[in-house]
């Protein structure tokens, strides 16, 4: 009962992280931090996700933790930092505007998204039910950061951020999804890190850097 | 066997085209694949025909009524296409001059791209339906940016990141339907993502989260489908992709897109137990249409021009499939038979008036019918069937979509009439300028490949005419099950 509580306990405290993590992503300027960030964020996951199957005695959540280990913490963020070295673009600082206005929107963000998973949460049975309100939340400010970005680098990582907030939904709300679908994810998820990487290089070529208002004359006039 | 050979094939053709590299026969064997998964195809209808639904692999894959007709369609245009694009990219390849690498991914692509589509079609599992649109998403975003052109990749980028947020909103929707089975079917692992068995138990699932699960997949794969107001990266993507890119997108993609929002739609009005998924569609079908209609006069490019119709014409369809019952939902199946085969004829013909002409801009294609008469009178053919003249099968289906509205949603029909007629006098005006406006431009090169565009035609023109009773039946029988 004890133990229980406390993996409980234990897991609220890495939600609380998590969600901190994608506030900190909104306002992080230096391009490099963003991807320490991120596997942040990812090794908070594999913990969590360790925790839930140790506690619910559950084999297969413990490969999709070491899935989550090995993609999110390891190979995704050295293939971004290796990308942005190669770029010459490691030192690079993003211009923010409107950071506390930012800041504003994402808490209504967080009271909407525990808004949204009331009726989640009650029916859940899990372990972690209580913290798919934050689930949702880290999605939502994800997505926040992609609209708010102008650098191709920075959306990217609010991309693979809402993919570890989708994640932590499912293992909270479900334990998991699947084992063969989480690997068609994760094969998924690194393919497009690749044609992404393939991007950046095309990007660069045509406009000699990364930042995306020039992509910007597609319009209906 | 026939579905091992339909996800096979292409898989083995994009592995194959990648190793092959540029070689000249190259465009020969893409086309050459595409016939084999036709082949695959044709198998598999046979079978359908002969026993009925089918569940193989440990019930992994579930062939029915609605999405048979489907996996023919895929198969038919991958392989029209291919034809069209071998003459189409050797002119590609020698005007535009790109590397002889981008060829090989190109054709590469192409084949994983089919083979994706399918097993999104074909799976009966909602989690590898998620996983195969996003394979499709990322197989086609290379394409779109093909040309390395400035336009291109940001068509290309909007594409991905769209396309991705969207997808993103589809897991979720899939794993709160994961959710709500677990509850109902207990926790079986992968079986109770199995569309067949929450299909059996859509009664028992938990409607809050149901409803919930079925707003996300619609915003997540509607994304994909084109539906206002997610609609933004369509007319992008088809304007500054090569042409056989734009018809697979528009005359596959969507239609794909539109079968997963339909699937979960079935799944969500039996939960539910109210009409509410049903009017969520109908509105962003209406809004869509209406939209598509409006930006088409705006356009200066062809095929955005035509992207646009084809945010207009999955309106149509995601509206009738709203309103629901066995006649609106027949004629939704129908349009999107029709629709698929008339726009991707129409962008086999625009992609060669564009090459004629040296540019997509309208204003500067003129006089197509004395440059090359078989390609102006396609492009006329074409954009005559998608604006529904009589004898063709869009006229029948569209026929069918609004006298339904008109006896259950009397308010919609001006707003239908409002929607076609618009797209007619927004198309017609412009296409004919086209056709047979003044001075004519040079002529093409390597001789342009028309056959596709007549054969897509007269398909369309039979099925203005004559359903077989085959497709008739399947149709049917999908409207039943849709509901």
């Amino acid at each position: 009962m004890l133990k229980s509580y406390l993996v409980v306990e234990l897991l609220k405290l890495l939600a609380a992280g998590m969600l901190l993590i994608s506030f900190a992503l909104l306002a992080t300027r230096r391009t490099q931090r963003l991807i320490m960030l991120f596997a942040g964020q990812g090794a908070i996951l594999f913990l969590s996700t360790c925790l839930v199957a140790h506690d619910a005695g559950l084999t297969e959540l413990y490969f999709s933790a070491a899935l989550t280990l090995l993609l999110k913490v390891v190979l995704l963020p050295l293939i971004l930092h290796g990308l942005l070295h190669r770029l010459g673009a490691q030192w690079d600082n993003e211009r923010l505007v409107h950071v506390p206005a930012t800041m504003l929107a994402g808490l209504v963000l967080v009271v909407l998204a525990f808004g949204l998973a009331q009726p989640i949460s009650m029916l859940a049975t899990t372990i972690m039910r209580h913290t798919v309100g934050i689930a949702l939340a880290v999605i939502l400010l994800s997505f926040l950061m992609m609209i708010t970005r102008r650098k191709a680098v920075s959306q990217v990582i609010g991309f693979l951020a809402m993919e570890n907030g989708l994640f932590f939904a499912a293992t909270s709300a479900t334990y998991g999804m699947p084992m063969v679908i989480e690997l068609g994810i994760a094969l998924d998820l690194l393919v497009a890190v690749f044609i992404l990487g393939i991007f950046f290089f095309q990007i660069r070529e045509q406009f000699d850097s990364l930042d995306l208002h020039h992509l910007e004359t597609l319009k209906e006039e | 066997m026939e579905i091992l050979l339909l996800l096979g094939l292409p898989l083995a053709g994009s592995l194959t085209l990648a190793f092959l590299g540029a070689r000249r026969h190259a465009p020969e064997v893409n086309a050459g694949f595409s016939l084999a998964t036709l082949g695959a195809a044709a198998l598999l209808v046979l079978r359908v025909l002969h026993n009925g639904p089918l569940l193989a692999w440990r019930e992994q894959f579930y062939v029915d009524s609605f999405n048979i007709f489907l996996v023919a369609l895929t198969a038919f245009v991958g392989f029209t296409t291919a034809v069209f694009s071998r003459p189409y990219m050797r002119a590609e390849h020698i005007h535009r001059k790109f590397s002889p690498r981008r060829l090989r991914l190109y054709h590469s692509m192409y084949q994983l791209f089919l083979g994706a589509m399918l097993m999104a079609l074909m799976t009966n599992n909602m989690g590898l339906l998620w996983v195969s649109m996003e394979a499709a998403t990322l197989s086609t975003v290379l394409l779109v940016s093909l040309y390395k052109t400035k336009a291109s990749l940001e068509a290309a980028w909007k594409y991905f990141i769209l396309c991705g947020v969207g997808i993103a909103q589809a897991l979720f929707g899939t794993i709160l339907l994961y959710f709500a089975a677990a509850r109902a079917l207990g926790h079986e692992g992968m079986s109770s993502l199995l569309w067949t068995h929450l299909y059996a138990v859509r009664t028992q699932l938990e409607p809050t989260v149901v409803a919930l699960a079925f707003t996300f997949l619609l915003v997540g794969y509607g994304t994909k489908v084109g539906l206002a107001p997610l609609h933004n990266w369509l007319p992008d993507a088809h304007s500054e992709g090569p042409a056989p890119v734009s018809a697979l997108l528009s005359g596959l993609l969507l239609n794909v897109a539109l079968y997963a929002v339909i699937r979960a739609k079935t799944l969500a009005t039996g939960s539910i137990g109210s009409m509410l998924p049903n009017r969520v569609l109908m509105a962003f079908g209406l809004v869509s249409a209406l939209l598509g209609a409006l930006f088409l006069w705006r356009q200066r490019d062809i095929k955005r021009l035509f992207g646009y119709s084809s945010i207009e014409h999955m309106g149509l369809i995601a509206f009738a499939f709203g309103i629901g019952g066995p006649v609106a939902n027949f004629a939704a199946l129908l349009h999107m038979t029709v629709h698929a085969l008339t726009k991707s004829s129409i962008f086999f013909a625009a992609g060669h008036a564009a090459q004629t002409a040296g540019t997509q801009q309208m204003e500067d294609i003129r006089g197509l019918v004395r440059v090359s008469p078989a390609l102006g009178w396609g492009l006329l053919l074409g954009s005559l069937a998608i604006l529904g003249f009589p004898p063709f099968g869009v006229f029948t289906s569209e026929f069918l979509i609004l006298t339904t509205a008109m006896r259950q949603h009397p308010w919609t029909t001006p707003l239908l009439l409002l929607a076609l007629a618009m797209a007619f006098a927004g198309i017609f005006s412009k296409v004919q300028q086209m056709v047979f406006g003044e001075n004519p431009a040079a002529k093409l090169t390597p001789s342009p490949a028309l056959v596709p565009v007549y054969v897509h035609l007269a398909i369309v023109l039979m099925l203005g005419i004559y359903i077989p009773p085959a497709l008739a039946g399947w149709y049917h029988a999908a409207a039943q099950m849709i509901g």
